[in-house]
C-alpha cells in the first residue's frame, strides 16, 4: 500500500511539475526516477529484482535488442532503452541532414516547383509536412517548414499564420502514421513488438484518410486569408534559388541517401528482423563517419535532454506498473465500460486525446501502455485495436491547443520569433475542427474495420 | 568618432522615470526607446502593432504555454526578445540611444557605454503625480500604481537574476521626489559626464 501511494504522489508531482517549468523536465523526470527507486521499490517494496527489472540495462546486452526472431515478445516493464537508442539514432541522422541544408533545400524546390503560388505551396507544405514527419521527429519538421514559410511570407506578401497552423496539425497528423513519427508511437511498437508495417496498415490508413479531409478543411477556412494579397505582383527571378541552400553538394547526396536506407530499413524492419534500436545505432554510425571532422559537432547537437527525459520517465512509469496500480486502472476502464468494447475504445480514443491536449503525450501513452496490455489480458479484447486507439487519440488530440504537442509550441514560438503572435483563441478555432474531424474518423475507421 | 552612450532608465511607476528619460534624451541628442521600439519593429515588417503591443513588458503565464528545445511559446516572451534582440543590434551597430524599462540594464550589461539608473520616489508624491496626470482619485491611482508596479517587477524578475529596483543591478539608483524631475535629471548628467569623462 505504501509502495502504491508514493508511486501515484511521485508520478503526480511529476506530472505538475513538468507543466509548470519550474525546472526543466528532464531534471524532473530523473529526479522522480530516482525518488521512485528509492522509496517505491526500496522503502516500499524492498525489491532489488524491481529495481533491476526496471533499470532494464540487461536488455541491451541480449541478441533479441538488436535482431529479433521474429516472435512478438510481451510487452516489458522500465526504461525502454530500444525507444532511447532509436530517438537517439535519428537525432544524429537529422542533425546531419539538417548540416547540410537538406530540410531548407526540399522546402524551396517545392515552392520552386509550384511556381511559388502561395495556394499550391500551402497545399504541398501541408502534404510535405505530413510526410517528413512519418520518418522524422515534428519537432525537426516544423523547425524548417515554418522557418521557410516565414521567409516566404515576406516575399510573397501573405500572412504566415494560416500556413504554420495547417502544417503544425498536418506534422502531428503525419507522426500518428508510422511507428517512428511521434514519440507514443515509438513507445507502443517497441513495448507491444508491433512493426513499422503495423503501423502504417492500421494508424497509417487512418491518417492517410484524415489527410484528405483535413487538407480540404484548412483549405476552406484559411483561403480568403492567404489570398488577400493575391494581386501584388511578385518577380520571381528576385527570390532565393533553392540551390543556394546546400552547404555541401557531396554532404547534401550522403545525407540524402542515409535518409533512403532509414526510410528502407524502417518499411522492412519486419522481414528483415532488425529492431529500431539496431536501425537507430546504424544510422548514427553511418551519419557519423560520413560527417567526418563535423561528427562531433552533430553529436554535441543530440538532444540529450529529451533523452534523460525519457530515462526518468520510464522509471517512474515502472514505478506505477510494479506497484499495481496500472492493473487497478485497467480494471476500472473495463468495469466503466462493462466489457463492451465500443465504449473501452471510445474511453482510449477521448480521455488520450483530451488528455494529450493539455499535458504531454509521451507520459501519458507511456502510461496507458500496460493498461491497455492488462485491457487485452482481461477484458478479452484485441490488445491491437486498443493500440490503435491509443496511438491516434495520443497523437492527434496533442493538436487541439498550444501546449498539446511539441510541434505546436516550435510552429508558435517560430512564428511569435517574427512578430506573428499567436494567441490559444486564435490557435484554437483553427485546430481544435480540425482535431475532431480526425478523431471522428479514426472513431469510424476503428469501428468500421475491427469491430 | 563619439563613444558610444547608453542610458538605461529603470523606474517605478509615477516616479516621473518616462519624463526623466525624455529629458536626458534631449539634454545629450538621442533617440530614445520606449513602447516605441515596438512601433518601429512592426513598421519595418507590414505588422499590425497593436498584436505585439498588448504584450509589451508582461511575464509569460507558465501553465499556459510551454518551452521546447528552448523555444517558447508564450507572446509576452517572444515579444521581450523581440525588443532585447532590438536594441542589442542597435547597441551592436555602435548606436547611442536611451531606452526606458525592457531589462536593458541587465540585456545590455555588457556594453562599455551603458548607464543604468533606476528611478524610484516616495509613495505620497508617486500618487499624486498619477492623479494628476491620469485625473484619478487617491485610490484609484493607489490601484494603478500598484497593478502597474506589480507587472514591471514580475516581467523583469522573470528575465534577469537581478530584482527589478535592487540597486545592485543598476549603476545609479536616485529617489526622483527628492529634488524632482528637472534636479534628478541633473544630478544624473553629472553622473553620466562624469563617467563619459572617466572612461
Amino acid at each position: 500500500m505504501l509502495a502504491q501511494v508514493l508511486a501515484v504522489v511521485i508520478f503526480l508531482a511529476m506530472f505538475v511539475l513538468i507543466v509548470t517549468e519550474i525546472w526543466e523536465r528532464h531534471i524532473v523526470t530523473l529526479v522522480s526516477g530516482l525518488l521512485t527507486l528509492l522509496l517505491v521499490f526500496g522503502l516500499g517494496m524492498h525489491s532489488m529484482d524491481a529495481i533491476v527489472e526496471t533499470i532494464n540495462v540487461h536488455s541491451i546486452f541480449t541478441p533479441e535488442f538488436w535482431i529479433t526472431t521474429g516472435e512478438a515478445s510481451s510487452s516489458h516493464s522500465g526504461i525502454n532503452w530500444e525507444t532511447i537508442v532509436f530517438i537517439a539514432g535519428m537525432m544524429i541522422m537529422v542533425e546531419g541532414m539538417a548540416h547540410v541544408g537538406f530540410f531548407r533545400w526540399l522546402c524551396m524546390q517545392i515552392a520552386k516547383l509550384v511556381k511559388y503560388k502561395v495556394i499550391p505551396i500551402f497545399l504541398t507544405f501541408m502534404v510535405l509536412s505530413a510526410f517528413l514527419a512519418m520518418f522524422i521527429d515534428s519537432i525537426t519538421v516544423i523547425l524548417f517548414l515554418a522557418a521557410v514559410t516565414i521567409e516566404l511570407s515576406q516575399l510573397l506578401k501573405f500572412n504566415p499564420v494560416p500556413m504554420i497552423l495547417a502544417e503544425v496539425f498536418c506534422a502531428n497528423l503525419g507522426g500518428s502514421a508510422t511507428m517512428c513519427g511521434d514519440p507514443p508511437n515509438i513507445i507502443i511498437g517497441t513495448s507491444l513488438s508491433y512493426s513499422f508495417a503495423d503501423f502504417i496498415t492500421n494508424t497509417g490508413v487512418m491518417a492517410g484518410v484524415a489527410l484528405i479531409f483535413v487538407v480540404v478543411y484548412f483549405y476552406l477556412i484559411f483561403k480568403k486569408e492567404l489570398t488577400a494579397n493575391a494581386n501584388v505582383k511578385i518577380d520571381v527571378t528576385t527570390l532565393p534559388s533553392p540551390s543556394e541552400a546546400i552547404k555541401s553538394k557531396r554532404g547534401f547526396v550522403v545525407s540524402t541517401i542515409i535518409f533512403l536506407c532509414a526510410i528502407v530499413m524502417l518499411v522492412t524492419h519486419a522481414s528483415t528482423g532488425l529492431t529500431v534500436a539496431f536501425i537507430g545505432t546504424f544510422i548514427a554510425i553511418v551519419t557519423l563517419i560520413a560527417a567526418g571532422k563535423d561528427a562531433l559537432e552533430l553529436i554535441k547537437k543530440v538532444d540529450y535532454k529529451t533523452l534523460l527525459f525519457f530515462v526518468g520517465l520510464f522509471v517512474v512509469v515502472g514505478g506505477l506498473e510494479q506497484t499495481g496500480i496500472l492493473t487497478q486502472m485497467a480494471q476500472l476502464i473495463g468495469e466503466i465500460s462493462g466489457g463492451n468494447l465500443y465504449v473501452m475504445i471510445t474511453i482510449i480514443v477521448w480521455v488520450s486525446a483530451i488528455a494529450s491536449a493539455f499535458v504531454d503525450n509521451i507520459p501519458f501513452a507511456a502510461t496507458m501502455i500496460p493498461v491497455i496490455s492488462n485491457l487485452a489480458a482481461t477484458q478479452g479484447v484485441s490488445l491491437d485495436v486498443l493500440s490503435w486507439s491509443l496511438a491516434m487519440g495520443t497523437d492527434i488530440g496533442g493538436s487541439a491547443t498550444p501546449i498539446g504537442a511539441s510541434a505546436n509550441v516550435v510552429g508558435i514560438a517560430t512564428a511569435a520569433k517574427e512578430g506573428h503572435i499567436i494567441k490559444w483563441g486564435r490557435y484554437c478555432k483553427a485546430m481544435v475542427p480540425a482535431t475532431v474531424i480526425v478523431m471522428a474518423i479514426s472513431m469510424v475507421i476503428i469501428f468500421m474495420r475491427y469491430l | 568618432m563619439e563613444k558610444q552612450l547608453i542610458i538605461s532608465v529603470g523606474r517605478e511607476y509615477g516616479s516621473g522615470g518616462h519624463e526623466i528619460a525624455q529629458r536626458l534624451a534631449e539634454i545629450y541628442g538621442l533617440p530614445i526607446y520606449d513602447h516605441n521600439l515596438l512601433d518601429e519593429y512592426a513598421k519595418e515588417r507590414g505588422l499590425d502593432v497593436r498584436h505585439l503591443k498588448e504584450y509589451d513588458e508582461s511575464r509569460r503565464n507558465p501553465l499556459m504555454y510551454r518551452t521546447v528545445r528552448g523555444m517558447n511559446s508564450s507572446p509576452e516572451h517572444n515579444v521581450a526578445q523581440i525588443q532585447f534582440d532590438f536594441l542589442k543590434k542597435k547597441a551592436e551597430e555602435g548606436e547611442s540611444f536611451v531606452v526606458v524599462g525592457r531589462c536593458s540594464n541587465y540585456i545590455l550589461r555588457e556594453y562599455e557605454g551603458l548607464v543604468s539608473v533606476f528611478v524610484l520616489g516616495d509613495l505620497g508624491v508617486k500618487l499624486e503625480r498619477i492623479e494628476q496626470i491620469y485625473h484619478l482619485n487617491l485610490k484609484e491611482a493607489a490601484d494603478l500604481l500598484e497593478i502597474k508596479d506589480k507587472k514591471r517587477k514580475k516581467y523583469h524578475n522573470s528575465h534577469c537574476p537581478v530584482k527589478w529596483g535592487d540597486s545592485r543591478g543598476y549603476h545609479i539608483s536616485v529617489n526622483s521626489s527628492k529634488l524632482g524631475i528637472e534636479g534628478t535629471v541633473q544630478v544624473l548628467k553629472q553622473y553620466i559626464d562624469a563617467r563619459r569623462n572617466e572612461a
